[in-house]
C-alpha cells in the first residue's frame, strides 16, 4: 500500500512539468492553430536560463524567483519569435507555420551550445526542500510534494485566467472561431503574440521547475516534444484541464510501467495514446473541429494541368542530364543523387497524400521505415534474395498503411494528423524496444543489394529508374479519374458524398498507395546503405518529410520533390560548417517568409508576374 | 534583405571551407556526431588535435603531414554511410574513423566491409563491431563493454552481496553491458540472484520511479550503466531516496570525466566504477599526456580527449607500419600493430581486431567538492575476454 501511494505521487509530481510545457503548447495551438514543434526548444531555454539565474540569485528567494523570471525571459523570447517569424506567414497554407517552427529548433540548438557549452548541467536542490517526508514508510522528496502542490494553483490560474477575465474570453472565443473575434474588431495579431507570449512562458516555467529533478542539457529539446505531443492530444487539441488530465494519467503510467513491465515503458504510453484516439477521437476533453472542415483554407488551389511542351522538355533534359552523371560526375556524385532521389520518391509520396487528398500525416516515416525493415527482416532471417525483398518493401508498406489507414481515416484534419503520429511512433517503440528481433537501436547490418547492382553506378541507374518511374506513377494518378476523386473529396466531403463518392474508401486507398511508395523509397534505401536502424521511422524523419512538401509548396504537385532536391542538396553543403544547424535553421525561417507559398508556388507567381508563365485560363 | 545576406555569408563559407584543404596531406575520414552529443565529441576532436599536432611536429607520417577531415553525421547512420563515401572518394581520404554511437559505428563498418575501407572505430561501445557483425576491415580502439562489466563483476563477487538491481538504458549498449555483468558475475558467484532489471528509455529516465521500483525488490547491490543526463537524474533521486544506502553500486563507465564531472558536489561516494582518474596519474607518459592536453586546451581531459588522441597515435603507428596508405597495405599492418599511447603499449588483436586498451577501475569519493576515483588501479583488458575460441565462433565467417 504505502508503495502504491508513494509511486502515485512520483508520478503526480513527474506530471508537473509536463503539464506546464503541454498546457502551453496546447493554447497556442487552440488559438493559432500553429503547431509548434519548437515548444521543446522553450523548455530547455527555460532550464537554461533558470540555472543561469539560479546560480546568481542567492537563497530561496533566489531560488523560487529564477523560476519565475526564467518563465517570464523565455515568454520573451516567444514574443521575439512570433513577432519575426511567425506573424509575416499567418496567411500561409494551413500548417506552414510548422516549417518555420522547425527552423526555429534548428537555430535554439546552436545558440544554446554557443551560450551555454556542451556539458550537461546539473540542476540546484530547492532550499529547504532537500531531504525527504515518510508517507506510510516509503520516502517521498519533499520537492516532489511542492510540484504536486503547484501544479493544481496554476491549473486553477489558468482556469481563472480564462474564464474570468477579458483577455481569456478573447482567447476562448478565437480557439472556438477566430475569424468571427477578427470581425468583431478584436486585434487578432496582439492577441497571439499575447498567447505565443503565454504559451511559451509556461514552457520556460516548465523547464525551469524541474531543474531540481535533472538539470539542463542539450537533448531536453527533442526528448520532451514526443510526450508532450501525447499529452496534448490525449488531453484533447486547446484543451487545458484536458492536458493536466493526460499529463497525469501518462507519468502516473509511466511510473507503473516502470515497476512492472520495465523494457516496454515507451511501447505502453503509445498503446495508450492510440486507445484513446480510437475511441475519443478528439482526446479526453477536445471538441470536434468544426472551422475551416469545409473547403481549403487560404488561397484557393488552382486546378492542375499536364505539364506542357516546355514543361515536358525540362523534365527530360534533366533526365539525360542525369542519366549522364556517371560519365562525368565523380562517384560520390551518384551516392549523393541516389540518396536525394530516394528522399524524392519519399516526399512525392507524402505530397499526394497531403496535397491531392489533403489529409495531412504526421507519421508518414513509419511506411518508409517500415518498408526498410521489411525488406532488412527478410533478408536477415528468411535469406531472401534481394530482389524479392525489395519487392516486399512496398507490399509490406502497403499492407501496413492499410492497417493504420483503416483506424486514422475516421478523422480529419489535425486529429488525423495526431493519429498517424500516434501510430508511427507505436511502430518506432516496437521496433526500438523488440531487440531480439528488429537489433532495437544497434539495427539490421549487412543489407547488401545482389551483385548485379553492388556497384555505386549500377545502383545509381536502378534508383533513377525506379525512383522517378515511382515519381512519374504518383503523378499520373493524380491526373486520373482516381485523382480528381480524391482532390473531390478533399474539397468537400459532403458534396463528393452526395455525389456518391466513397469519401472514406478513396481516403483510404490514397493513403494506402502513398504508404506503398514511401515503402518503396524505403526499399531503395535499405539496400542503398546496407543498413537500417529506427531513426529512419522516428518523428524526425516524417518531420522531414513534412517540411520539403511545404517548403516546396504544398498547393503544387511538384512542391515534394523540389523541396526534397532544394533540402538534401543545401544539407549536404552546409553541415560542413561548424554552426551548420544555425544557419540552416535561418535559411528555412528565411524561405519561408520570403516565399510562402513554398518554393514552387511561389517562383510560379513571379513568373507570372514578370511575364515569364501565363496565367491559367481556368484562373479568370 | 537579412535573409539574403544570410544566404549569401553561408554561401561564401560553405565554399571556403571545401577549398580550404588542397596541400599535399595524408587525409583520413573523420566521422562524428559533434552536434548531436557534442558533450562527448568536443573533448574527442580535442584530443584528436592535440595528437595531430604533436605527430606533425615530428615530420608526420612518411614524410607527409596527417590531416584529419571532420564531418558531423547529425547522428544518423544513413548519413554517416554517405559522409563515408564522399571521403573516401572525393576528398582522398585513405581510411575512415571515428563515431561514438553504436549504431553509426556498426553502419559504417558494415559499409567498410562492402567496399573495401579500412575503419578504425573510435569509440562505439557495443562489442557486436568486433564480434558478432565483426568483419575483416573493421578495428575497435575503445575498451570493450564485456571487459569494463566483466571487471566490475569480478569487484562485486569478492563482497557477499547476493541480490543484484541492475538499471540500464534500454538499448543494445545497455542490453550487453547488463548481460556481460550477470554472465561473468554468475561465472564467479553461481549462488547470486537478479532481484530487479530496469530499462530506462536512453536519456527519458523517470528516476523517482526507477529508484522505487528497486528500492522495493530490496537489493543488496546494484549495477548501474546509465549515463549523462540519466545518471545525474538518478544519482540525485537515489540519493534523496536513500537507495545508496548501505548497498554496493557498481557503475559502469560512471568513473569518466564526462559523467562524473556534471554531478559536482552530489557525486556518489563509494561506487565501485571504472573511468578515468586523469588528476591522479603518475609521472609518465599519463601524465605528459594530461598536462599537454591542459596546456593546449585549458581544459582538463575527458577519456574521450584520450581515445581522440590515441585514435591518431594509432593511425599514425598504422600508416608508418605499413609504409604506403594503400588499403592492403593498411590491411596487413593493422593486426597485431603496436602503438606507445598514454596508457602504456596497446596492440590490436589478431583474432578481433580488438585493441588491448585496458580500463581504469576505482571507487568513488568527493574531493574538493567535486567527484573523484581513488584506490584506482589500471587493469590490462587480456585477462577478461572470452577465449578466442568463443570469439571465433561468435564472428561471421569470413
Amino acid at each position: 500500500m504505502g508503495l502504491f501511494v508513494a509511486q502515485l505521487l512520483t508520478g503526480l509530481a513527474n506530471a508537473a512539468a509536463l503539464f506546464l510545457v503541454a498546457s502551453g503548447l496546447s493554447l497556442i495551438f487552440g488559438v493559432t492553430r500553429i503547431v509548434n514543434f519548437a515548444h521543446g526548444s522553450l523548455y530547455m531555454l527555460g532550464a537554461y536560463v533558470g540555472l543561469t539565474l539560479m546560480n546568481t540569485l542567492p537563497g530561496a528567494f533566489g531560488f523560487w524567483g529564477s523560476i519565475v523570471l526564467a518563465g517570464l525571459v523565455v515568454g520573451l523570447i516567444g514574443i521575439l519569435i512570433e513577432i519575426c517569424v511567425l506573424r509575416p506567414i499567418y496567411r500561409a497554407p494551413e500548417l506552414f507555420q510548422l516549417v518555420a517552427t522547425f527552423g526555429v529548433i534548428l537555430v535554439i540548438q546552436d545558440l544554446a551550445l554557443m551560450i551555454w557549452g556542451a556539458e550537461d548541467r546539473l540542476g540546484p536542490r530547492a532550499p529547504g526542500l532537500k531531504s525527504v517526508v515518510r508517507i506510510l514508510g516509503e520516502p517521498v522528496p519533499q520537492y516532489d510534494l511542492a510540484l504536486i502542490a503547484i501544479t493544481p494553483f496554476i491549473l486553477f490560474a489558468l482556469w481563472w485566467f480564462i474564464t474570468r477575465t477579458r483577455i481569456g474570453i478573447l482567447v476562448r472565443a478565437a480557439t472556438q472561431d477566430r475569424e468571427m473575434v477578427g470581425a468583431l474588431g478584436v486585434n487578432q495579431s496582439w492577441l497571439f503574440t499575447g498567447v505565443f507570449f503565454l504559451g511559451a512562458a509556461l514552457a520556460g516555467l516548465g523547464g525551469a521547475i524541474q531543474l531540481p529533478k535533472g538539470g539542463a542539457d542539450l537533448l531536453m529539446d527533442l526528448n520532451i516534444i514526443s510526450a508532450v505531443f501525447v499529452v496534448v492530444v490525449i488531453g484533447g487539441m486547446g484543451s487545458i484541464p484536458g492536458a493536466f488530465i493526460a499529463s497525469v494519467l501518462i507519468s502516473v503510467l509511466n511510473v507503473f510501467g516502470v515497476a512492472y513491465i520495465p523494457q516496454s515503458t515507451l511501447v505502453l504510453i503509445y498503446v495508450v495514446m492510440a486507445v484513446v484516439l480510437t475511441v475519443r477521437p478528439y482526446g479526453l476533453l477536445g471538441r470536434e473541429e468544426k472551422a475551416g472542415e469545409h473547403g481549403q483554407v487560404g488561397e484557393v488551389e488552382r486546378p492542375i494541368r499536364p505539364v506542357g511542351t516546355r514543361g515536358r522538355a525540362f523534365v527530360f533534359v534533366l533526365l539525360v542530364v542525369l542519366a549522364c552523371v556517371p560519365f562525368v560526375g565523380s562517384s560520390f556524385l551518384q551516392v549523393l543523387i541516389t540518396d536525394i532521389l530516394i528522399f524524392c520518391l519519399f516526399a512525392a509520396s507524402l505530397q499526394f497524400i497531403l496535397s491531392s487528398g489533403g489529409l495531412v500525416s504526421f507519421g508518414h516515416a513509419v511506411f518508409f521505415g517500415g518498408g526498410a525493415y521489411a525488406a532488412a527482416l527478410l533478408v536477415t532471417y528468411a535469406d531472401t534474395p534481394m530482389e524479392l525483398a525489395l519487392l516486399c518493401a512496398p507490399l509490406g508498406a502497403g499492407l501496413l498503411a492499410l492497417g493504420i489507414g483503416w483506424f486514422c481515416i475516421r478523422l480529419s484534419g489535425v486529429y488525423f494528423a495526431m493519429l498517424t503520429l500516434a501510430f508511427s511512433q507505436l511502430v518506432w517503440s516496437l521496433v526500438y524496444q523488440w531487440g531480439a528481433v528488429t537489433g532495437g537501436d544497434d539495427g539490421l547490418v549487412n543489407i547488401w543489394p545482389s551483385a548485379w547492382l553492388s556497384g555505386t553506378t549500377a545502383y545509381y541507374y536502378f534508383t533513377l529508374a525506379v525512383g522517378v518511374g515511382g515519381i512519374l506513377v504518383l503523378r499520373h494518378i493524380i491526373h486520373s479519374p482516381f485523382g480528381y476523386t480524391l482532390r473531390a473529396t478533399r474539397d468537400s466531403a459532403r458534396q463528393a458524398e452526395a455525389t456518391g463518392i466513397d469519401v472514406k474508401r478513396v481516403q483510404w486507398l490514397a493513403f494506402a498507395l502513398a504508404g506503398t511508395m514511401a515503402g518503396l523509397a524505403g526499399g531503395l534505401f535499405v539496400f542503398s546503405k546496407g543498413s537500417i536502424f529506427p531513426n529512419e521511422l522516428e518523428i524526425g524523419k516524417s518531420f522531414d518529410a513534412l517540411i520539403v512538401v511545404f517548403l516546396g509548396g504544398v498547393k503544387t504537385l511538384s512542391g515534394g520533390v523540389v523541396g526534397a532536391v532544394f533540402m538534401e542538396s543545401i544539407k549536404d553543403w552546409l553541415t560542413r560548417l561548424e554552426y551548420w544547424r544555425l544557419i540552416l535553421g535561418l535559411v528555412i525561417i528565411g524561405v519561408v517568409i520570403i516565399a510562402p507559398d513554398g518554393i514552387v508556388g511561389s517562383l510560379r507567381k513571379l513568373g507570372e508576374r514578370i511575364g515569364l508563365l501565363k496565367e491559367q485560363e481556368s484562373m479568370r | 534583405m537579412k535573409t539574403v545576406k544570410t544566404l549569401v555569408a553561408a554561401a561564401a563559407l560553405a565554399i571556403s571551407a571545401t577549398a580550404a584543404h588542397a596541400a599535399d596531406t595524408i587525409k583520413i575520414g573523420e566521422i562524428n556526431h559533434y552536434k548531436r552529443l557534442a558533450a562527448f565529441a568536443e573533448p574527442y576532436k580535442k584530443g584528436i588535435e592535440l595528437g595531430l599536432k604533436e605527430v606533425n611536429a615530428s615530420g608526420g607520417v612518411l614524410g607527409k603531414p596527417l590531416e584529419f577531415i571532420f564531418r558531423d553525421d547529425q547522428g544518423k547512420p544513413g548519413e554517416a554511410i554517405k559522409i563515408a563515401e564522399e571521403l573516401m572518394t572525393r576528398d582522398g581520404a585513405v581510411m575512415l574513423t571515428g563515431t561514438i554511437l553504436s549504431n553509426v559505428g556498426l553502419a559504417i563498418s558494415s559499409f567498410a566491409a562492402e567496399k573495401g575501407y579500412v575503419y578504425l572505430a573510435a569509440e562505439p561501445l557495443a562489442d557486436a563491431l568486433v564480434w558478432s557483425a565483426g568483419n575483416p576491415y573493421t578495428f575497435r580502439l575503445r575498451t570493450s563493454t564485456f571487459v569494463q562489466a566483466a571487471m566490475l563483476a569480478e569487484a562485486a563477487a569478492k563482497t557477499d552481496a547476493l541480490k543484484y538491481a541492475t538499471i540500464a538504458p534500454n538499448y543494445a549498449y545497455g542490453k550487453d553491458a547488463v548481460e556481460a555483468f550477470k554472465v561473468n558475475l554468475k561465472k564467479l558467484k553461481p549462488e547470486v540472484e537478479f532481484v530487479t532489471e530496469q530499462w530506462p528509455a536512453l536519456f527519458k529516465i523517470d528516476a523517482g520511479a526507477e529508484v522505487q521500483a528497486i528500492e522495493a525488490a530490496k537489493p543488496d547491490a546494484i549495477y548501474n550503466v546509465t549515463f549523462g543526463p540519466d545518471l545525474a537524474k538518478f544519482v540525485r533521486e537515489g540519493t534523496t531516496r536513500g537507495l545508496f544506502d548501505d548497498r554496493n553500486v557498481y557503475g559502469l563507465l560512471t568513473g569518466e570525466p564526462e559523467y562524473l564531472e556534471p554531478l559536482g558536489e552530489e557525486a556518489p561516494e563509494g561506487w565501485v566504477v571504472t573511468g578515468y582518474p586523469w588528476y591522479d596519474i603518475p609521472a609518465g607518459p599519463g601524465l605528459d599526456f594530461v598536462k599537454a592536453y591542459e596546456a593546449e586546451t585549458g581544459e582538463t581531459p575527458k577519456i574521450g580527449s584520450l581515445v581522440g588522441y590515441m585514435t591518431v597515435q594509432s593511425i599514425a603507428a598504422l600508416i608508418t607500419k605499413a609504409g604506403s596508405t594503400e588499403t592492403s597495405a593498411l590491411l596487413g599492418a593493422f593486426p597485431g600493430l603496436k602503438v606507445e599511447t598514454p596508457l602504456g603499449e596497446i596492440s590490436y588483436r589478431d583474432v578481433d581486431h580488438q585493441s588491448t586498451m585496458g580500463a581504469f577501475i576505482g571507487t568513488t569519493a568527493l574531493k574538493d567538492g567535486a567527484g573523484v576515483m581513488v584506490d584506482w588501479t589500471y587493469k590490462d583488458p587480456e585477462a577478461y575476454m572470452p577465449s578466442d575460441e568463443e570469439i571465433k565462433s561468435m564472428r561471421p565467417a569470413e
